[in-house]
């Protein structure tokens, strides 16, 4: 029992991280209909901002309180990926909006090669070390939770909290909902839409460099690799959850997070990515929208 | 005539000048020119495939034309070229507005939330593009407020104050064209563009849109309408501008476009020659252009 809880708590946070990455895939698809494949990269980069943040400002700032920081590190982070989604989407996205639909599925995955080859080149192709920066560990019982599983899981939950509040509550929110269901309506309502598309990459983007910090702060390493197997694990999160759907990407991610960790705790480890892709299957032949996706009914 | 009955000269909202519009090698409208008046109801009417929605899709920046010139007036007088202006600042910045032939709401947001959306502009602005609405500060609450009355004023004219919450696809045929029309009033526009508005009503259902549509009028927006439904055309509009394979045939009052041989040639589909005996016998006043 006490194990199982162990692992349900490992999952939890591995789960919050892929829910994070998801959110972005999601919200791109359901705004302009694109798989975002470059996301995972993005991903990745968020990890080495945030990386680079913490080098200077423990060069130049010795002796700042890890808190300042972690919150620096995101903020940092959260602003430089944003910046490089949003030049992403102007240069490389915006340009084939109206060409055929596989047009930006090709420039996505190109520009995925572009991030992780740029990255292994400035950055040089081996896994760059961080040192730990929070190691308190909590002991109940037999079962270790560690302050970094609750910091993941409880930033997770804040940031979840604020993004489902601009996206039902604000006047930005409500354009983007617009966008995506008529992008030509809208604009004939006055709104911007590429603006609106925009901000919807640099909102996805925040939160794929919150997940890579927190990636980066959990496993104590990034490499210019990093994005392409949490990105899939990320994509496969947002398809399992109902493409298109917000909640639906943060239960895809918790439970592509679980299935990972309770099956290489309980069958094999070799296996787990099997196991997760295998369940994924099973869904969606009984549930082709996903899990929350709506079904698309067309009106005749 | 029009200074005898009329005092106030009516400033020009819309003026079109030689409009064209070419599809491939179809000509879709050709030299067109008309103007539309500030405060009136001006209709568009002409034959299936007459080209009067690619008007439509001209002054609203769907389409680019191929030439002519399409000049917005805004009271406060500054003028815009429609053609030149990006989609969005086609109704953020010239103040038009438009509805769609096909309902175009957006069906998964409430009814309250598709005006709210049409108000995007304004709360933008006072949400301090959403980081300070996000701080709750008061000026963005005043906004929202002033946003949420405006839909509910909308709302009320438009009898749908029941079905605010209410996802905008589950209501009736009927409810969304004037869901329609209340979202396109709630950008605040000068010229609202219908296209097609009584299509798919009944009768009684008719007679509710005559009445939003002059009551829109009187409080100052100028409309510009397609229209099949000539009991609408004929009730409601101050000025006809008949249009038929892409050229201006007709342009005038609902009467004297009414009995203009041309026009109920173009709707009965005379011969030359019969169109000339009716124009005869019109001379002599033995018909009466009573239904076209």
């Amino acid at each position: 029992m006490e194990y199982f809880i162990q692992q349900l708590a490992n999952g939890l946070t591995l789960g919050s991280i892929y829910g994070l990455v998801a959110i972005g895939y999601t919200m791109v698809y359901g705004i302009i209909g694109m798989i975002n494949f470059a996301h995972g990269d993005i991903f990745m980069l968020g990890g080495f901002a945030a990386l680079i943040a913490f080098l200077i400002l423990t060069t130049f700032f010795a002796g700042i309180p890890v808190a300042l920081a972690l919150l620096l590190m995101l903020v940092i982070a959260m602003l430089m990926t944003g910046l490089w989604n949003w030049t992403i989407e102007r240069i490389a996205y915006r340009p084939l909006r109206g060409s055929f639909r596989l047009a930006p599925l090709i420039t996505a995955i190109g520009m995925s090669i572009v991030l992780s080859n740029f990255i292994q080149v400035t950055q040089g192709p081996r896994n760059k070390p961080i040192p730990p920066l929070v190691t308190d560990v909590y002991h109940i019982g037999n079962i270790t939770i560690s302050l970094k599983q609750i910091l993941i899981v409880v930033i997770t939950s804040i940031l979840l909290f604020a993004f489902w509040y601009i996206v039902n509550k604000t006047p930005l929110g409500r354009a983007q909902r617009a966008t995506e269901q008529d992008r030509k309506m809208a604009a004939l309502l006055g709104v911007d839409v590429d603006r609106t598309i925009s901000i919807t990459f640099v909102m996805g983007a925040a939160l794929a460099a919150v997940a890579g910090t927190m990636y980066l702060m959990y496993y104590g390493v990034a490499g210019f690799n990093d994005g392409f197997i949490p990105g899939v694990k990320a994509f496969t999160a947002a398809v399992l959850g109902g493409i298109g759907s917000l909640p639906g990407a943060v239960l895809g991610g918790l439970l592509i997070g679980l299935i990972e960790s309770l099956w290489s705790a309980y069958f094999s480890i070799a296996y787990k990515d099997v196991a997760t892709f295998a369940i994924l299957a099973i869904v969606l032949i009984f549930k082709p929208t996903g899990i929350l996706g709506r079904p698309e009914v067309e009106k005749v | 005539m029009a200074t005898g009955t009329n005092t106030m000269i009516k400033d020009t909202i819309l003026k079109v000048e030689h409009l064209s519009m070419k599809f491939g090698g179809l000509m879709a409208i050709n030299d067109f020119s008309f103007e539309a008046k500030r405060g009136e109801i001006t209709a568009l009417i002409g034959p299936n495939g007459a080209g009067k929605t690619t008007v439509f899709n001209c002054i609203t920046g769907f389409y680019k034309p191929t030439m002519g010139m399409l000049t917005l007036k805004r009271s406060n007088g500054k003028e815009f070229l429609l053609e030149r202006l990006r989609d969005f600042e086609i109704n953020k910045v010239a103040g038009v507005s438009r509805t769609f032939q096909n309902i175009r709401l957006f069906s998964g947001l409430t009814v309250l939330e598709n005006l709210l959306v049409a108000q995007h502009n304004v709360l933008m602005k006072a949400s301090g593009y959403t980081i300070l609405g996000l701080l709750g500060l008061p000026a963005y609450k005043t906004a929202a407020k002033e946003a949420i009355e405006k839909a509910t004023y909308w709302l009320e004219k438009a009898d749908l104050i029941d079905r605010a919450d209410d996802p905008a696809g589950d209501l009736s045929y009927g409810a969304q064209r004037r869901l329609e029309i209340a979202r396109a009033m709630c950008t605040g526009p000068e010229l609202l563009c219908l296209d097609e508005p009584a299509a798919g009503l009944n009768p009684k259902e008719s007679l509710t849109l005559n009445a939003l549509l002059r009551g829109i009028r009187d409080e100052g927006t100028s409309l510009l309408l397609i229209e099949h439904d000539m009991s609408v055309v004929m009730e409601i509009s101050d000025h006809v501008v008949v249009l038929e394979y892409g050229q201006k045939i007709s342009d005038g009052t609902p009467d004297h476009v009414k009995n203009d041989p041309k026009v109920i040639a173009a709707y009965l589909g005379v011969e030359d020659e019969e169109v000339e005996q009716i124009e005869e016998q019109l001379d002599h006043g033995t018909v009466e252009g009573g239904t076209v």
